[in-house]
């Protein structure tokens, strides 16, 4: 073996994170570098692992739902939307359309909100300074509303098992129909920020492209997958809760690399605007809670159920010994599945464009390690 | 779903090859043995009792063993079925005439289909589910394990597979014991890298043809897999944790 010194080297091994601002939490990855371009890369992740799937074989079905809430700690009502639904599919619970368009009213909202965090963090990412602020002011609109209904902002919990712990609050629809009302002008004003600035666009174009066989092949969801072109949503293709009653289109890019995720995501919440406008018309009083006893104890049985959560496929597989308590909860977190397409988007480009592909990933690392 | 009665059950699958006793245990969804299921449902007043019966109306305290008679089953009036039942499909036709002796055992519940397999024709049903004529199942959403550690072969991989051309999903599920090597499917799915690795840190599953079996969420050095039914909840590897931590108990 002949001596290597770093300053012959023609590769060059970097460190990026788990300390890095733009790794949004603690994501490690080792750069393989020859002068500026990224041979490859390696990610190392585990920092943030606190066993949640251990953590549910030794709570009941009740007790783990506030645990989800932590996973995807910027998209807590859609994971704890996920795990409800998983139960009472293990169950057999069909919910009322009340909880069911409540639901969803929620579960875009959320959507919006993860979307705006990472377009605002993105940008910022990318050296755009002023999205984030915009985002940020919309963001905790939607963060009020939550706060209004479950009192919670973040780790909201606000489905139990079986439908909803509360009811709506007077004035909820009228609030919601507000931010309907003023959101889409605000989505221009982000449009006109980055759609067509030639900076974004530089920075953006033709950077961490994912083709579609690949990205089949890899396994991401959501906005990733259909960033390059591939039309698949969960809401439309295996729809649930009442998402075959409402309409809305699925966004599609076609080159999938860093801007069509950008276009993606930002049609994106503009449907799921639309989505919120109808649910709000077809809510009806009624009940708010389906057929389910005070003890949760499932057949002996499990169910595989996923949802399309802001970053992608969300499943949950549950596995029921006819206890109070699940078997086993298995997680199919969106970010871990899509984190792994970072090595095939980020080889021979240059370090610089590293953080813009971390960032059109939409990780959270809570989710990632779990 | 299906409207067969729930415990006239018939064991029909084919029980040809042996390693159908594993799944009677408990625990995953049987369908041959009524017996497990019936006690898992109805045979259990005692611990249906102590925690309340599953009647929302009565305001009677949850916690009064007298007053909860009916078992904690879903009460809707459609009752929604219990148990796995036999799921019959063109497509496993296929596969059983291709892999003759492959299929243990294929179950539906809720709609959502299982196949048993044998680990040995894993990897070649994989690449046949994955062709045009095998229904084209694309995308491995998941992959993941259960550990059952009474069983002889104390794990199960379950696989969760979805086609867009069917759009329609798919679970395997494979027995794999525990100083047993179970076939990749990184070649046929390359998804399966990081979803392998994990199940090899959490449950310790040794993986044949992995490109890179490594611990993905736990320290390389770390001893033990925390997934495993014999791992308690508040157990750590101490000397890990005092060699790099600097502490006694990790919190």
């Amino acid at each position: 073996m002949s001596q290597t010194t770093y300053l012959d080297a023609d590769e060059l091994v970097l460190n990026m994170g788990p300390q890095h601002p733009a790794t949004h939490g603690v994501l490690r990855v080792k750069l393989k570098l020859d002068g500026e371009r990224v041979m490859g890369t390696e990610c190392i992740i585990g920092y943030l692992h606190r066993g949640v799937e251990k953590i549910a074989e030794n709570r009941t079905y009740l007790q783990f739902a506030p645990y989800v809430d932590r996973m995807d700690y910027v998209a807590a009502v859609t994971n704890g939307m996920g795990y409800c639904e998983a139960v009472e599919k293990l169950l057999g619970v069909e919910l009322p359309p009340r909880a069911q368009f409540t639901r969803m009213i929620l579960a875009e909202l959320q959507r919006i909100a993860s979307h705006l965090l990472w377009l605002g963090t993105h940008a910022l990412d990318l050296g755009a300074m002023t999205p984030v602020f915009y985002t940020f002011r919309e963001r905790e609109e939607i963060l009020k509303i939550f706060e209004n209904y479950c009192g919670a902002r973040l780790t909201t919990h606000a489905f139990r098992i079986g439908g909803l712990q509360y009811d709506l609050y007077d004035g909820f629809e009228k609030e919601v129909l507000k931010f309907c009302e003023s959101f889409p002008g605000r989505v221009d004003e982000y449009e006109t920020l980055l759609t067509t600035n030639r900076i974004w666009m530089e920075r953006t174009k033709n950077v961490g492209v994912l083709k579609a066989e690949d990205a089949i092949a890899l396994a991401v969801s959501g906005p990733v997958l259909r960033g390059s072109g591939v039309n698949w949503d969960i809401r439309k293709a295996l729809p649930y809760e009442a998402y075959d009653q409402v309409e809305f289109e699925v966004p599609l890019g076609q080159n999938g690399d860093t801007y069509d995720r950008y276009i993606v995501r930002v049609k994106e919440m503009r449907q799921s605007v639309r989505i919120i406008r109808q649910c709000v018309e077809r809510i009806a009083p009624g009940p708010i809670f389906g057929k389910v006893g005070k003890v949760i104890k499932p057949p002996v049985a499990e169910v595989y159920h996923s949802i399309e959560a802001p970053k992608g496929e969300l499943g949950y597989l549950v596995v029921s010994d006819g206890t109070t308590h699940p078997y086993r909860v298995r997680v199919r977190p969106p970010s871990f599945v899509n984190l792994q397409a970072l090595d095939i988007m980020s080889r021979g480009h240059l370090v610089a464009d590293i953080v813009a592909i971390i960032g059109t990933i939409d990780i959270v690392l809570g989710e990632v390690d779990r | 779903m299906a409207d067969e009665p729930k415990l006239p059950h018939q064991p029909a699958v084919p029980g040809d090859t042996p390693a159908k006793s594993p799944v009677a245990e408990g625990g995953g969804t049987t369908s041959s043995p009524s017996a497990p299921v019936k006690s898992a449902e109805v045979g259990q007043p005692k611990a249906a009792a102590s925690e309340g019966g599953a009647q929302p109306p009565t305001p009677v305290a949850p916690a009064k063993p007298p007053a909860a008679a009916a078992p904690p089953k879903p009460p809707a009036p459609p009752k929604p079925p219990v148990k796995a039942e036999p799921w019959t499909s063109p497509l496993l036709d296929e596969i059983k005439k291709k892999f003759p002796g492959a299929v243990v055992e294929a179950v539906t519940f809720r709609n959502q289909p299982t196949i048993n397999l044998l680990k040995e024709s894993l990897v070649a049903i994989c690449e046949f589910l994955k062709s045009e004529e095998g229904g084209a199942y694309r995308y491995l959403a998941d992959e993941t394990a259960v550990d059952y550690p009474k069983r002889e072969k104390r794990f199960e991989v379950f696989y969760v597979l979805y086609s867009f051309k069917a759009n329609h999903r798919l679970r395997l599920r494979v027995a794999v014991g525990d100083d047993e090597k179970l076939p990749s499917v990184v070649s046929v799915w390359p998804a399966a890298n990081w979803l392998e690795r994990e199940v090899f840190d959490m449950f310790g599953i040794a993986y044949d043809g992995h490109p890179d079996l490594r611990r993905i969420l736990l320290p390389d050095e770390w001893v033990g897999h925390p997934l495993r039914k014999d791992y308690d909840i508040l157990r750590q590897d101490a000397a890990w944790v005092k060699a790099n931590l600097h502490i006694e108990s990790g919190q």
